[in-house]
């Protein structure tokens, strides 16, 4: 299988990537690892005129202490996230989940600000970034913005970027001291979760779901439970509240839940919540 | 003159040596390895990166060429099968695989090998779990993996003995 027709342009900066989207409009994607775009674009699913690539922009991929948070570059890998000794001090949820993303050799390959971008509710990252309340920082003709992780996932595919910015950076907060987990259920070990849990316990608990709904979705019900001091077994029932949970070979709706369910119980009783 | 084109010039290293070639922007490596530079050791086989069998080191690491385009590539040095024997002798982790009858029909071996090769660069001496997880990117559907993951953790253990 062989791409679509395309043009390519390497991108010598962020500001060179932002000039050439704001140039060619709806027709250019941004090509960052490819480890989501270029099956799509293989599957002529994905048709761009103009593919933008960033991957010599090394300088976009970091892991840097940044204070009260952490700073990821857009382009780091999720290898290095993976390896990453700053994060398992700091935020060992985003460590743990990068590497339960794929197989090795796409961890190789894919980005963080990819997988992101990207917007998949099924991608790992996404609900990681969710349940830490990231803020994702972006840049386009007119400069830079920061943008809540609870605002920049808009739909199936589809996030708050517009189509001449980059996302450039993506900040977490620390989570030192509190618990964590990350629980993904999948039937082969390098295929996508079915479901799954991120979920940060302490005094701002955090829990976002994979794989239940058009978007990566917060699991606010649970939240609001742990924040009243519910059990895991308690505040674990109200995990697909407010879900739209899709139907495919894998599953039926019903099937998520119960797994939504299931599997936040199990995440908050390895982040130290009693059951 | 516009900068992006439907053309790209690459230049790559393969198996240590310079391959400088224009192709068109959507050549995929895994075809500018088989096709343009000739070396058809490199499988493809789902085409959808979950097999494995086009497995490639790119700059020393693991990578599905079947989902890497050649012009990502550019300016990087790539491993296939093809590169990795010292003449006639093979690479450690070949032999490996030729004593404990690591592969049945072959087709999945030299992505196996490569992704072994990347897995013992990156962790040593290898145990048996964690060969099993860093496997999780290539299929097998003869052997049962039994003899690959014996064959991935003799190889590490011989890897790491050699110099790397």
């Amino acid at each position: 299988m062989i791409p679509a027709k395309f043009a390519y342009a390497r991108a010598e900066s962020v500001d060179d990537a932002v000039g050439l989207l704001a140039e060619h409009g709806d027709e250019a994607k941004l090509l960052a690892g490819g480890h989501s775009l270029l099956p799509l674009m293989k599957l002529r699913l994905a048709t761009p005129a103009v593919l933008v690539d960033l991957g010599g922009l090394r300088d976009l991929s970091y892991v840097r202490d940044a204070g009260d948070h952490v700073a990821v570059g857009g382009l780091t890998r999720h290898h290095d996230l993976e390896h990453s000794d700053l994060l398992g001090e700091h935020v060992p949820l985003l460590r743990e989940a990068a590497g339960h993303v794929g197989d090795p050799q796409v961890r190789h390959r894919g980005t963080i600000g990819g997988s992101l971008a990207h917007g998949d509710p099924a991608s790992d990252l996404p609900a990681v970034v969710l349940a830490l309340g990231g803020t994702l920082v972006a840049r386009g003709p007119g400069g830079e913005r920061t943008i809540a992780a609870a605002d920049f996932f808009e739909g199936f595919l589809e996030t708050a970027l517009a189509p001449d910015e980059v996302l450039t950076e993506v900040r977490v907060r620390k989570t030192n001291g509190a618990g964590w987990a990350f629980e993904k259920f999948n039937r082969r070990a390098q295929d996508w979760a079915i479901v799954g849990v991120a979920a940060v316990t302490g005094d701002d608990p955090g829990v976002a779901l994979v794989n239940m709904g058009s978007t990566p979705v917060r699991a606010s019900a649970v939240e609001q439970r742990l924040a009243g001091g519910a059990s895991a077994t308690d505040a674990a029932q109200a995990a697909d509240e407010g879900t739209d949970p899709p139907s495919d070979l894998n599953a039926s709706p019903e099937f998520r839940r119960h797994l939504a369910r299931v599997l936040t119980r199990r995440a908050l009783e390895r982040a130290g919540v009693q059951l | 003159m516009p900068r992006e084109s439907d053309n790209v010039s690459v230049s790559i290293v393969v198996n240590g040596e310079s391959t400088a070639n224009q192709v068109e922007a959507r050549t995929l490596l895994v075809h500018y390895l088989r096709e343009v530079v000739g070396l058809t050791g490199t499988n493809i086989g789902c085409d959808t990166t979950s097999c494995g069998a086009c497995t490639v080191l790119l700059d020393g690491e693991s990578v599905k060429s079947c989902t890497v385009l050649a012009a990502q590539a550019d300016g990087h040095a790539v491993t296939t099968i093809e590169g990795l024997a010292d003449g006639d002798t093979f690479h450690p982790m070949q032999e490996a695989f030729r004593e404990h009858h690591g592969l049945q029909c072959g087709y999945c071996t030299p992505g196996m090998v490569m992704a072994a090769v990347s897995l013992a660069q990156e962790g040593g001496k290898l145990t048996e779990e964690q060969v099993r997880i860093g496997l999780e990117g290539n299929l097998c559907r003869c052997t049962g993996y039994h003899n690959i993951v014996k064959a991935v953790i003799a190889g590490s253990e011989a890897m790491s003995g050699a110099s790397k």
